[in-house]
């Protein structure tokens, strides 16, 4: 009993305080928030004014970001589960994959320096933004494609196989349409990983002010992350509640994507069939 | 995997077709086997791209003893630039080491009561809580020790300035405590009710089943979570750039501001010439960060598996 009251007071010092911050943070906040803050621009040196250019800034960050790691995790996921077998190579891709979310997201952003802006001659612009960002998030699309095609039972592939049909023909048919939802929890919680970065996108194509919107992936572009970081430390006479409405609309935005991938999940936990 | 084609003389319509079928089978194979090592080819990749760009420093301006056991970093320096990291990496050092201190007991202690007292809702519960807490942007960690902590630090401790190794510390272990606490629960889970039951069968107490049996079964688990926590805390960029203050200091107390290694790159990359020996020193740092944190994901990847296999 008193273990259980000890652990029990161990848990809640580690959540109460989170809850008091984010009950701070939707205190001073939240009157910020208003249709106005989030679709107009910044203005008088982003000391008045919305947030629009950052909020769509990280938009198109989230979305190029998904059009490369998606397709490439989803894939990569399907070789691990149906293809590899079990030897030291795929345990050298399963290192590989949680080193690649181990590395710091500073070293991260040098890499996109040196290879996106740099190399491959992007400079700095949403596509080696987005590039840096897929890359840094491809672990969480490929763990969760993986579990979901694993948690689909061996026998659905063997019968499909007994038909005649290839690998593919069973992956396309039969896996995927099965693991899809779950493929989903991963994409939203990469959409939520993404949106929150900054220290990938500050030297890659996030820019701290910009008088225009991106019209293409060579365009730098704001970033409501950045946005974050630049308005509670690089503008002097700032008035006090803007940078908490900024904080409190990125945490809304992430926990609120989170929160419906957790749903998904347990829908899809719900309805399991076998 | 592809039929004979001598077993189906006479049905060349239907051979063509199983015949593509086939191709696209092993086009799909190369293509996914592609992606498939595309993580390696990353990491490969990161470590080649960013000793590409530091390289310049190490085979020039380079000096082990000033580069590791100097505490100047004097990068712009006029007269004689000088770029010692010791103080960067006690920087990272005390804030993480502060954090750990924080974020192992308790998301150890929080881990045991979601698996071992928790039952039905309220675990269910907290497991959704621990794992919104984990999503929480660094950034957004960043600002709360620059706007909320800072302010609390100056007026409960009645210091001049907030943003040191205390409130860094704080934000990093609340940072990294939902992530040590859902894989010390996974874990603490892996260990088979049997060796519970088994206790309890004995007549073992609650506290005794989990100090004697849950805890030394799940230890190697749990070392790995600490692991990761430690690994995350080292690597962390925003918050401690927004919350340490950012002087470059080798602290003597929790109330010091300090600098860490990774916002020093965060803060100078942007303010330096493209091939400078200031900018390749920063890239250098990221070289030592990315081995340091391979070191550490290596060990706790053995370690987690030493328990699958023993």
């Amino acid at each position: 009993m008193l273990f259980r009251i000890l652990f029990g007071f161990m848990t809640a010092t580690l959540v109460l305080p989170v809850v008091l911050i984010l009950g701070t943070l939707i205190y001073k906040g939240g009157p910020m928030i208003s249709v106005d803050f989030l679709f107009t621009n910044p203005v008088q040196g982003m000391t008045a004014g919305g947030i629009f250019p950052a909020l769509l800034g990280t938009v198109w960050l989230v979305l190029v970001a998904l059009l490369i790691s998606v397709p490439l995790g989803v894939a990569a996921a399907i070789y691990l589960s149906e293809y590899a077998a079990d030897n030291w190579f795929t345990r050298a891709i399963n290192l590989a994959i949680i080193n690649l979310a181990g590395v710091p997201s500073i070293v991260h952003a040098l890499f996109g320096v040196g290879a996106f802006v740099i190399f491959f001659g992007f400079g700095t612009s949403i596509l080696a933004a987005s590039l840096t960002l897929a890359v840094m998030t491809l672990p969480v699309v490929i763990v969760a494609t993986r579990e979901s095609l694993q948690a689909v039972p061996y026998a659905f592939r063997e019968a499909c196989w007994n038909m005649g049909a290839t690998r593919w023909q069973t992956i396309r048919r039969v896996v995927l349409p099965n693991a899809i939802t779950g493929v989903l929890t991963g994409v939203i919680l990469e959409v939520s990983r993404t949106a929150g970065e900054t220290a990938p996108i500050m030297f890659t194509g996030a820019a701290f002010f910009l008088p225009f919107l991106p019209q293409g992936v060579f365009d730098q572009t704001m970033a409501l992350s950045l946005h974050l970081f630049v308005v509670s430390t690089q503008v002097p006479g700032m008035p006090e509640q803007l940078p908490f409405g900024v904080a409190l609309v990125l945490v809304g935005l992430v926990l609120l994507m989170n929160s419906f991938s957790i749903a998904l999940r347990m829908y899809l936990r719900g309805k399991k069939k076998w | 995997m592809q039929s004979e084609p001598v077993e189906i003389i006479g049905a060349s319509a239907d051979f063509d077709r199983r015949n593509r079928d086939w191709y696209i089978d092993r086009a799909v194979q190369i293509i996914v086997f592609i992606c498939g090592i595309s993580a390696i080819v990353f990491i490969v990749g990161i470590f080649a791209f960013i000793t590409m760009e530091g390289v310049g420093f190490l085979v020039g301006d380079f000096n082990f003893t000033e580069f590791f056991f100097s505490p100047n970093w004097r990068p712009t320096s006029e007269v004689q630039p000088t770029y010692g990291i010791l103080a960067l990496i006690a920087g990272t050092a005390s804030v993480t080491g502060l954090a750990m201190l924080i974020a192992i007991p308790f998301s150890l202690g929080a881990a045991i009561f979601i698996a071992e007292f928790a039952t039905g809702k309220t675990r269910e519960i907290l497991k959704i809580v621990v794992e919104l807490l984990a999503a929480i942007p660094s950034v957004v960690w960043g600002f709360i020790g620059l706007s909320i902590m800072n302010p609390l630090i100056i007026e409960v401790f009645d210091v001049p300035v907030g943003l040191t190794v205390l409130n860094a510390g704080i934000i990093l272990g609340l940072m990294a405590a939902p992530i040590m606490t859902s894989i010390a629960e996974d874990a603490l889970k892996a260990v088979p009710d049997r060796y519970r039951e088994a206790a309890e069968a004995m007549g073992a107490t609650h506290w005794q089943v989990i100090f004697k049996v849950v805890l030394p079964a799940s230890k190697n688990g749990l070392l790995g979570a600490v692991l990761l926590g430690v690994g995350r805390g080292f690597g962390e960029t925003m918050a401690v750039l927004m919350a340490t203050g950012h002087a470059i200091n080798i602290p003597t107390s929790v109330f010091d501001s300090v600098r860490a290694l990774t916002a020093t790159i965060a803060a100078e990359l942007g303010e330096t010439a493209v091939g400078s020996t200031h900018y390749q020193a920063l890239f250098t740092i990221g070289i030592v960060l990315f081995v340091i944190t391979f070191i550490i994901n290596l060990t706790a990847d053995l370690i987690v598996r030493g328990i699958r296999k023993g």
